[in-house]
């Protein structure tokens, strides 16, 4: 089963040189044990285009479709076999990333 | 066998069999949503049919065939596709012998699934005593005085979550498992103080149908958890402050405190198993949580026939302990009140007032400083804290007990 490991951030801060040295360290960990799908960190939200093409003739807006506090600064996407591997594994995340992490299953197959 | 012992009957085996077939029905179709319907009609077809043909020779063998066709039956009606060899295996394994572990096993998995700390608290008590303790959505939502549908929507989107995120149905591992045990105690725990003290005005100040259904269900784990000092200290506690709920009101309402009580009418049978689970913990001489103090502390309370016997230090010093696990300002707000025993009201009263940024809304805090005033004399000012007390209180007992205090003031 994979879940979505996502890093909410409030700052509007890179990563600092420790922190990133912290997340090589558990991606590495979670390709070893088997758990890596993907991962991937974000620009920052003011850098997001939203696309409406809905009705025939696409639209370009500038900016993040919501504007909030809190955005997705990352994500990982894991394969884990349950809810508490994936808990335990996003603690382990969030504590690597100093940040918050979201943890939401993938729709089942 | 009459009609009445024939229901009795029906009662009995949905206290003794429903969490073991939620939980057996949960591991053989993997879903709580099926486990819980086919469970409840097998219980309502033998409300039906026991009356009529006669007590079956062994209920739970009965009931787990007949809610085993339930599920089968829904299956079948809402996928037409069902795999028939799949369904075959099912039809044959209709009631395999179960070793007595297994089925402890079963309902184990079913609690831990139940208060996973994925959900929400409310959820979780919701879900726990649906499930496990088998009450119905209506008892809930009336226990917990919301509506009935807020307890469906709740009940509905946890079975939801715990399907799409896969919420393990299992015990957790040794290492999880002291975390989530106290995670299960709190729900309990809970469940038991609202029906101790409810905490709305609009219902019976203490509510016998909730504490004896979180006693039953902390004794069901520990049967299943013997050897976990929490659980025993939870269940003697919860024994101890049973054994005093006839006491605790009197005939015209009124909370009466634990000074004023009669203790002859106290529940000796409860007082002696809870003060051998205290005892069963002090000789294990492990380090005790929480609930092993807070029963200690029952135990000194129960252990004295008269108020003035109550040995005062001995309290002191477990909330002491206390304070070093959970330095929370409740603790020490009833700390202070066995202080006021020991060194009397004065300097229980210092400590009490440097609590009063935290607990300024909660209406013990006002009832204790009430309560000090009152005994140092200094009745205008218990007058007003008496005031604040019954202002925040929510249960008419107590209210109607602070309400008397303050209107004997001098």
């Amino acid at each position: 089963m994979q879940y979505l490991v996502s890093v909410i951030d409030a700052t509007a801060g890179l990563a600092t040189p420790d922190e990133m040295a912290a997340i090589d360290v558990f991606n590495d960990r979670l390709v070893a044990d088997g758990h890596w799908v993907f991962a991937g960190g974000l620009a920052a939200p003011s850098s997001a285009t939203v696309i409406d093409n809905r009705g025939g003739e696409a639209i370009f807006t500038d900016g993040p479709f919501v504007e909030s506090k809190e955005y997705l600064a990352g994500f990982w996407v894991i394969q884990a076999a349950d809810l508490d591997v994936a808990l335990k594994l996003a603690a382990e995340g969030s504590k690597a990333c100093n940040r918050k992490v979201e943890v939401r299953p993938f729709l089942d197959e | 066998m009459s009609q009445i012992d024939v229901r009795e009957a029906v009662t009995r085996a949905h206290r003794a069999e429903w969490a073991r077939l939620v939980a057996v029905l949960t591991r053989r179709f993997g879903d709580l949503d099926i486990a819980e319907e086919a469970a409840a009609e097998a219980f309502a077809t033998a409300a039906e049919r026991w009356p009529a043909d006669g007590l079956p020779a062994n209920p739970g063998a009965w009931l787990t065939t007949t809610a085993n066709r339930k599920a089968i039956d829904r299956i079948r009606r809402e996928n037409k596709r069902y795999d028939k060899q799949r369904e075959a295996q099912l039809l044959s394994d209709d009631d395999p012998p179960e070793p007595l572990g297994a089925i402890e096993d079963e309902r184990l998995r079913l609690i831990f699934t139940c208060c996973h700390p994925a959900l929400a608290l409310e959820t979780r008590v919701a879900l726990t005593l649906r499930l496990v303790g088998g009450l119905t959505t209506p008892e809930i939502a009336r226990a917990f005085l919301v509506p009935e549908t807020t307890v469906g929507q709740r009940i509905t989107r946890a079975k939801a979550k715990i399907k799409a995120a896969r919420i393990p149905y299992r015990v957790p591992s040794a290492t999880d498992l002291p975390a989530r045990v106290s995670g299960v105690l709190a729900v309990l725990f809970l469940v038991f103080n609202e029906g101790y003290l409810a905490t709305s005005p609009g219902t019976d100040p203490v509510r016998q149908d909730l504490t004896a259904e979180a006693i039953r269900l902390t004794r069901l784990i520990r049967t299943l958890l013997p050897q976990d000092g929490e659980v025993a200290g939870l269940l003697a506690l919860m024994l101890l402050t049973e054994a005093r709920r006839t006491a605790r009101v009197s005939a015209t309402g009124e909370l009466v405190t634990l000074d004023e009580q009669d203790r002859g009418s106290w529940d000796a049978a409860l007082i002696a198993e809870g003060h051998r689970l205290v005892r069963e913990r002090l000789a294990a001489r492990v380090a005790p949580g929480r609930y092993q103090i807070l029963a200690a502390i029952s135990a000194v309370h129960t252990s004295a026939r008269d108020v003035r016997d109550t040995d005062w230090s001995q309290v002191v010093a477990l909330y002491d302990q206390l304070v070093r696990l959970d330095p929370s300002p409740i603790i020490t707000l009833n700390r202070a009140i066995a202080v006021a025993e020991l060194d009397g009201p004065e300097v229980a009263l210092a400590a009490v007032d440097r609590l009063e940024p935290k607990l300024a809304g909660y209406h013990a805090f006002h009832a204790t400083r009430a309560d000090l005033l009152r005994r140092l004399g200094r009745s205008q000012q218990s007058r007003a804290a008496y005031d604040q007390a019954i202002e925040l209180a929510g249960n008419t007992a107590e209210t109607a007990a602070l309400t008397r205090r303050r209107d004997q003031l001098g």
